[in-house]
């Protein structure tokens, strides 16, 4: 099949070009994957030249450019608290050139980033002005325009925190990754946003565990009940990492450590 | 299908070749322009043979569009050396042992010296941290660690 890449000056010139058969190209780790493998349907790929890469602090929101590398969020002061989530996708190469836009549509089991813009309450700004909430977007991302940026809530210090488990360290591949939001965190939390990674076809909310955590203490017996729902409405599959019964079985051994902010095992 | 003109810096010299829509760097330096150092491993990001400097920044080559690297700089294995002398990474890991099979070393390689160039005196920690995106089969990983840390030490004391 003939291949044909077509670079634009905009993300809206590139939205405007596109058509079922062609696929955005952003950093590339995932899409040239698909054109080293001649994966079939994939016959025109589409590209901006010097797609934006900026940070910015709005507010209590901070916004990010879909262009933004996982190497620019490392770096970035304003966007210091999501550091670790960056430094845990892939290794230096591939955080080099991982934008935070191709992290939104990565299949399971990627997405760690998302997932933490899932627990910030993060919001997707398409090039065409709309706007959707991070969960509504994830639910429909395949019909989605191109994304131009995403905002989410800035946490106060402490209030945010993230956990990747792999088997391999540095650098594994996530058996899950959980992301939460904990207003008022290690005292009495409100409006908790707990979000997996890994654990469905994508990053998901713990509806029910955050529910009973609103007006609890962190502690062993105000997260009891929160780790007995901690995996409903998650939808996790086996895969070569992880089975999906293992992947439910230990979800609240992880969810416990994070929120009683107990150090990761080495 | 027409292919596209790319003109960039490999090694310091400049190259302009035709490409393929869709073709991948690594397969351009190698086919295209000769450059044999950098390896062909997985062809998805996951092993590291294929890592290179472009503009200074470590990414694999096997992930990187060829044509979007017009005018940049890109810096492989191939030419580390000044002259005949060898890159004290490259010495270090010849004295070191840490090649075997020598597959994995110029991405190792390469990855070290992304490191080194930002940060000359790493850490033990720094260094595994740096070379996480590269997979070794053969040494367990301790002589590669070790001779990153041996080439940092002596390029510290050349520059003191
Ligand atoms: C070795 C390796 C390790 C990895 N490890 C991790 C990991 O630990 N965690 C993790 O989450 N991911 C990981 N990944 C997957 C991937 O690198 C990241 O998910 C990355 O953020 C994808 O971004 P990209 O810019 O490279 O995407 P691309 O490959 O450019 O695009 C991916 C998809 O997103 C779409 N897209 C990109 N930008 C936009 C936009 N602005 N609007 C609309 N659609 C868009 C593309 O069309 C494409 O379908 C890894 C990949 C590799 C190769």
């Amino acid at each position: 099949m003939t291949l044909t890449v077509e670079t634009y000056g905009t993300l809206a010139e590139a939205n405007a070009a596109r058509r079922g058969d062609s696929r955005y190209l952003a950093g590339g780790t995932l899409v040239m994957r698909d054109l080293n493998y001649a994966v079939p349907g994939l016959s025109r790929v589409l590209r901006v030249s010097n797609p934006p890469r900026a940070i910015r602090q709005q507010g209590e929101r901070l916004s990010m450019d879909a262009g933004v590398t996982m190497a620019d969020v490392i770096e970035s002061r304003e966007a210091a608290f999501l550091a670790p989530v960056a430094r845990s996708v892939g290794g230096p190469a591939v955080r080099n050139m991982a934008t935070v836009g191709g992290n939104l549509f990565a299949a399971h089991p990627y997405g760690d980033f998302t997932a933490a813009l899932l627990a910030l309450d993060g919001e997707v700004q398409f090039v065409d002005g709309r706007t959707q909430p991070m969960e509504a977007f994830l639910a429909e991302r395949d019909r989605a325009p191109l994304v131009a940026s995403i905002t989410m809530r800035m946490p106060r210090t402490g209030e945010f925190r993230f956990r990747k488990v792999a088997r391999v360290k540095p650098k594994g591949v996530s058996v899950m990754s959980i992301a939460a939001w904990l207003p008022g965190a290690p005292m009495r939390v409100s409006q908790v946003r707990i979000a997996f990674g890994a654990m469905g076809p994508t990053p998901l909310r713990a509806r029910a565990a955050e529910q009973v955590l609103e007006g609890k203490v962190l502690d062993a017996s105000g997260i009891e009940r929160a780790l007995s729902v901690a995996t409903q409405g998650l939808a996790p599959v086996d895969d070569a990492l992880a089975s999906a019964w293992y992947r439910n079985e230990v979800a609240p051994v992880h969810l416990r450590r994070l929120l009683l902010d107990e150090e990761p095992e080495p | 299908m027409s292919k596209i003109p790319v003109q960039f810096t490999l090694n310091g010299t400049e190259k302009a070749v035709f490409v393929d829509p869709g073709a991948n760097l690594l397969d351009v330096l190698r086919r295209g322009v000769g450059d044999l150092s950098p390896k062909y491993g997985c062809a998805q990001g996951t092993c590291g043979s294929c890592a290179m400097l472009i503009d200074g920044e470590l990414r694999l080559g096997c992930l990187t569009l060829a044509e979007a690297v017009s005018g940049a700089r890109i810096e492989t294995t191939g030419g580390l050396q000044t002259g005949e002398e060898p890159h004290p990474l490259q010495t270090a890991f010849m004295e070191g042992f840490a090649a075997q099979c020598g597959y994995c070393t110029p991405g190792m390689i390469m990855a070290a010296k992304a490191l080194l160039d930002r940060n000359p005196n790493p850490s033990r920690d720094d260094v595994i941290e740096a070379i996480s995106g590269n997979i070794c089969r053969c040494t367990g990983y301790q002589p590669i660690v070790d001779a990153i840390l041996t080439a940092a030490d002596r390029m510290r004391g050349r520059i003191a």
